[in-house]
C-alpha cells in the first residue's frame, strides 16, 4: 500500500517533470540565472573591482590636488601680503632715514657755518688784539728812541757828559708829566 | 522562419544547447571586452579605458536619477553588468543567424522569452529582496497598502505586470528585428533581383537594429533601477 502510494507519487513527479518540459525549458532559465550571476561574480571580481578603483582614485586624487592647489593659493595670499608688508616697511624705513640725514645734514651745516663765524670772531678779535699790542710797542718804542735822541742833544747842547742813568729817570718823569699834561 | 529549437534532458529538465551556447558566447565577448579594456588601468585613461569609464558613468547617472547614490552605490556592478550583457545579447544575433538541421543555433540569446523573461524575474526578485533588506519586512508589507489600502490587489498585480513587461519588451522588439533580418536575408539569397530589392532595407533594418538594441539595453537597466528604486527607498 506504502509502495504504491510512493510509486504513484514518483511517477505523478516525473510525469509533472515530464509536462513541464514540453511547456517550459526550465534548464534555460537555469542557465540563464547562473552564467549571468558568474558572469557578474567574474566581472565584479576582475573589470569592475579595479576599475572602480581606480576611479576612486582618480576621484581622491582631484580632491586632493583641489585642496592643495587651494591650500598653496591662501598661502602664497599670505606670502604675497607679507611681502607687500616688508615692501611698505622698508618704504617707510627708507624715507626714515632720508629724512634723518636731511636733518642731519641740515644740524651740520648750522655747526659748520657756527664754528666758521665762531673762528672768524676769535680770529677778528686776536688781530685786533695784536694791533693794539703792536701800536702800544710802537710807542714804547718811538718813546724810547725819544728819550735816547733828547738825551743825545742835551747832552750836546750842555756839552758835558752828564751821567745817562740819571738823567733817564728825570727825562721819563718829564715826558710822563708832559703826557699827563697832554 | 519557424525553425526548430534543439533540445535535450538531463536529470529530467529540459535544456536548449543554442541557448545555454548564446549564452555561454555572450558572456565570454561581455567577459573579454571588459577585461580587455581594464588591463592597464591608469590614472589617465586611454581608449578602452575611456569607454568603460564612460559606461560606468553611464549606469551612475541612470542610478542616481533615480535613488539617492548611497543606496544605489551596491547596484552599480549589477547595472553595468546588466547593460553590457543585454547590449551584447542584442547585437551578437545581428551578423548573421545559424541553422543547422532545421534547428536555429546562433541568434540573440534575448530572441528567447524564457531568458527575457529570466532577467526580468530575476531583477524583480532582487528589488523585493532589497526592499526587504532595506525597509525591513514591516515597512516593506505596509507598502503595499500605501498610499491607499485598497489599491493592495493591484499593487501585487503591478509586480507581476513589471516582470512581463520588462522581459516581453526586450524580447518583442529583439525578436521581431531578427524575424524582419531573418525575411529580408532570405529575400536577398532567392534571386538577384531579390538580392537588389533587399540590400537598401536590409542595411537600414541592420542600422535600425543597432539603435534598438542599444535603446533596449538601456531601457531595461533604468527599468530595472526604476523598480529598485520604488522599492528600497522609503518616500514612495
Amino acid at each position: 500500500m506504502l509502495d504504491t502510494f510512493v510509486l504513484l507519487s514518483a511517477n505523478a513527479d516525473a510525469g509533472f517533470l515530464a509536462s513541464l518540459n514540453q511547456r517550459l525549458n526550465l534548464g534555460d532559465i537555469i542557465v540563464t540565472v547562473v552564467f549571468f550571476t558568474i558572469l557578474m561574480v567574474l566581472l565584479k571580481k576582475f573589470a569592475w573591482g579595479p576599475l572602480m578603483g581606480v576611479m576612486d582614485q582618480r576621484a581622491q586624487l582631484i580632491a586632493t590636488e583641489i585642496e592643495q592647489a587651494e591650500a598653496s593659493r591662501q598661502e602664497s595670499a599670505k606670502l604675497l601680503e607679507e611681502q607687500r608688508a616688508l615692501l611698505k616697511e622698508a618704504r617707510e624705513s627708507a624715507q626714515s632715514i632720508v629724512e634723518n640725514a636731511k636733518k642731519q645734514g641740515d644740524t651740520q651745516r648750522e655747526e659748520l657755518i657756527m664754528a666758521a663765524r665762531a673762528e672768524a670772531n676769535r680770529m677778528k678779535e686776536s688781530a685786533t688784539l695784536e694791533i693794539a699790542t703792536e701800536k702800544e710797542k710802537a710807542v714804547a718804542a718811538v718813546r724810547e728812541e725819544f728819550v735816547s735822541l733828547s738825551i743825545l742833544a742835551a747832552s750836546k747842547v750842555l756839552g758835558k757828559e752828564i751821567s745817562e742813568e740819571d738823567n733817564r729817570a728825570l727825562i721819563e718823569e718829564t715826558i710822563v708829566k708832559a703826557g699827563e699834561g697832554r | 522562419m519557424n525553425h526548430e529549437n534543439p533540445q535535450f534532458i538531463l536529470f529530467g529538465i529540459g535544456f536548449n544547447p543554442s541557448n545555454i551556447l548564446m549564452l555561454f558566447v555572450t558572456c565570454l565577448i561581455v567577459f573579454l571586452i571588459a577585461v580587455a579594456s581594464t588591463r592597464r588601468l591608469q590614472m589617465k585613461p586611454t581608449g578602452m579605458q575611456n569607454f568603460m569609464e564612460w559606461v560606468m558613468d553611464f549606469v551612475k547617472g541612470i542610478i542616481k536619477n533615480n535613488m539617492d547614490w548611497k543606496t544605489g552605490g551596491r547596484f552599480h556592478v549589477l547595472g553595468i553588468t546588466l547593460i553590457m550583457f543585454v547590449f551584447v545579447a542584442n547585437m551578437i544575433g545581428l551578423p548573421f543567424a545559424i541553422v543547422w538541421d532545421d534547428q536555429l543555433w546562433w541568434k540573440s540569446p534575448t530572441a528567447d522569452p524564457v531568458i527575457t523573461l529570466t532577467l526580468a524575474a530575476t531583477v524583480v526578485a532582487l528589488t523585493h529582496y532589497y526592499g526587504v533588506k532595506q525597509l525591513g519586512m514591516g515597512k516593506y508589507l505596509k507598502s503595499y497598502f500605501q498610499p491607499i489600502p485598497f489599491l493592495a490587489p493591484l499593487k501585487i498585480i503591478e509586480e507581476f505586470a513589471n516582470t512581463l513587461t520588462l522581459g516581453l519588451r526586450l524580447y518583442g522588439n529583439i525578436f521581431a528585428g531578427e524575424i524582419l533580418i531573418g525575411l529580408l536575408a532570405t529575400l536577398g539569397a532567392s534571386s538577384i533581383f531579390g538580392l537588389a530589392g533587399a540590400v537598401i532595407p536590409a542595411l537600414a533594418w541592420l542600422g535600425f537594429s543597432v539603435f534598438i538594441g542599444a535603446i533596449q539595453a538601456f531601457i531595461f537597466v533604468m527599468l530595472t533601477m526604476v523598480y529598485m528604486a520604488h522599492k528600497v527607498s522609503t518616500d514612495h
